[in-house]
């Protein structure tokens, strides 16, 4: 696939907006073109947050999505709110583990993950957004697992040792968010 | 160097540093906030003067202080911000005191909203100061333009002791996109002849924009002048994409222009002969290069998230040599490039007609 777009959607200090830059500096790593948009503002203040985050072979001429190929929802106001903006047969990651909302459409895919759940058993602290974003990745294949990990193990080593520490904690949680689709623990 | 990740006002604060810019000045507003954010952080490590100024006014004319003794200094806000120190812009035409400018625009009029907007082009090149004078305005496209563009603001201010105003927009401001930061390729020209720097052993100097003796103000304009004249011959300078045998030319500025040029790309995959004029410098307007273009063209269609500012440059510039057709959104609302395809698709189709009834 040549192009992807994606909106990333949770609540404050769930990591959407880092989701989306993670993902960013993985296409950044493979030399592909990509943009990074965040609702900013007052929408920063608590509340929801989103970036909308665009991976092409080519120049992308807008980093605003109207209509993404997938959303990823974190919690229940994201599917709420973004369900409308996935393109006709695009797909939804739905963090099943804050969100009871049933599925409106019927020409996008769901795909629903109980993220927290998986995570908080998994490891301690534990990472929804990059068990998202491992989800994203396998499920498109615009990126390699690969890639993001590396990723990872290199943004690691400029951020405080206290942070730093956090590198297995993800690299866990991104792989397993690859193997939820891989080895079709979720209905995809 | 490789290409790094880098939101855009980052992306012009790093610049303006790598710039040699010596003093930052400013106050807070969306949806520009990150350039002093970044200056505040970084300029007092390097012992460079960073100060969050009191206002908007309280910026700017400490600008004009720094700027008076050849210091690179700079000052960045939007909108509302930029609309109260339309006076020092005058003042510093006047009194020919280099300074940069960033202008990240959002929504107005009024405090209007945050949200990325290009009205205020008017207010960058037609501005509200006194008299007669012009800034030095460049635009953007994204964000490796940003700081290619941030480099040529400083050495345009020095080199022709004029305030630079860097007119970017919110959607550029807030977004990420992978850049390169090379070295300031420019070379500064000397400050020691006009700089206040103390009048030890040399004569006293004023740096002044009151000139009350008869005759005065006119000779100092017209030379201002002469010197505007100068610049646009060496400064103007434009983007050229698939113009040669356009019978649609597209204008449009900053980042609609990049969302223009994907819509030009896939009228061509589709067989219509379209380009995009995108000016990267709207102060000096290259109005001479634009009406060469429509001069080949049948049509000129003008894109801006604004009411139709920069169209009177267009106009002017095509001065009845096609017709000029406007499409634009205002307060916040954009341009994506299946809206700006299907104007084009819209238009094209009546170009063979509108040339056999002999419309211009």
């Amino acid at each position: 696939m040549a192009d992807m777009s994606v909106i990333i959607s949770g609540f404050g200090g769930q990591g959407a907006l880092f989701a989306g830059i993670l993902l960013c500096h993985t296409a950044v790593f493979e030399g592909k073109y990509t943009t990074w948009f965040p609702a900013y503002g007052a929408e920063m203040r608590g509340g929801a947050v989103n970036c909308a985050v665009n991976i092409s072979d080519d120049e992308v001429p807008s980093p605003i999505i109207d209509e993404a190929d997938a959303v990823i929802a974190l919690n229940e106001a994201s599917q709420a709110k973004f369900e409308n903006r996935v393109k006709s047969g695009g797909f939804m990651i739905v963090n099943s583990s804050l969100s009871r909302l049933k599925p409106k459409r019927t020409d996008i895919k769901y795909i629903n993950i109980p993220l927290n759940e998986l995570a908080h058993k998994l490891t301690q602290p534990a990472f929804v957004n990059v068990m998202a974003l491992g989800a994203f990745i396998e499920k498109t294949g615009i990126l390699k697992l690969e890639s993001i990990k590396e990723v990872m193990t290199e943004m690691a080593k400029t951020v405080s040792a206290k942070k730093a520490a956090l590198l297995p904690n993800n690299i866990e949680c991104v792989e397993f968010g690859a193997n939820i689709i891989k080895n079709q623990l979720v209905t995809v | 160097m490789a290409k790094v990740l880098v939101k855009g006002n980052e992306a012009i604060a790093k610049a303006a540093i790598k710039a040699g810019c010596q003093c930052y000045f400013g106050y807070p507003i969306t949806p520009q906030s990150e350039i002093g954010e970044y200056m505040g952080r970084h300029l007092p490590e390097l012992g460079r003067t960073f100060i969050t100024a009191e206002s908007e006014l309280a910026s700017i004319n400490m600008v004009i202080g720094a700027g008076t003794t050849g210091t690179k200094a700079m000052t960045s806000s939007s909108s509302c911000g930029i609309a109260l120190m339309q006076e020092a812009f005058s003042a510093m035409c006047c009194a020919e005191v280099p300074g940069v400018i960033i202008s990240v625009m959002r929504g107005g009029p009024g405090l209007g909203n945050i949200a990325p907007a290009q009205a205020d082009y008017f207010q960058a090149l037609k501005g509200g100061g006194n008299g007669d004078y012009k800034l030095i305005v460049l635009s953007p496209s994204n964000v490796q333009e940003a700081i290619d563009l941030t480099y040529r603001a400083f050495h345009l201010a020095i080199k022709y002791r004029n305030p630079v105003m860097l007119l970017a927009d919110g959607i550029l401001g807030q977004m990420m996109e992978p850049a390169e930061f090379k070295e300031y390729p420019y070379n500064d020209p000397d400050v020691s002849e006009w700089a206040l720097s103390g009048a030890d052993n040399r004569p006293a100097r004023n740096i002044v924009s009151l000139h009350m003796p008869e005759g005065a103000l006119e000779e100092l304009t017209n030379r201002i002048f002469e010197k505007y004249e100068l610049i646009a011959k060496n400064e103007t300078t434009y983007e050229d994409y698939m113009l040669s045998d356009a019978k649609l030319v597209l204008t449009a500025f900053g980042t609609v222009g990049r969302v223009a040029r994907a819509a030009v790309k896939r009228a061509r995959e589709n067989g219509m002969k379209v380009g995009l004029f995108r000016p990267v410098t709207l102060s000096p307007f290259p109005d001479r290069d634009l009406h060469e273009a429509a001069k080949k063209a049948d049509m000129i269609l003008d894109l801006e998230l604004n009411k139709g500012q920069m169209l009177l440059d267009v106009r002017s510039a095509v001065f009845g040599a096609c017709p000029v057709e406007f499409y634009g959104r205002t307060g916040g609302g954009l341009l994506t490039p299946d809206m700006i395809y299907s104007k084009i698709e819209e238009l094209y189709k009546t170009l063979d007609s509108k040339k056999e009834a002999g419309v211009r």
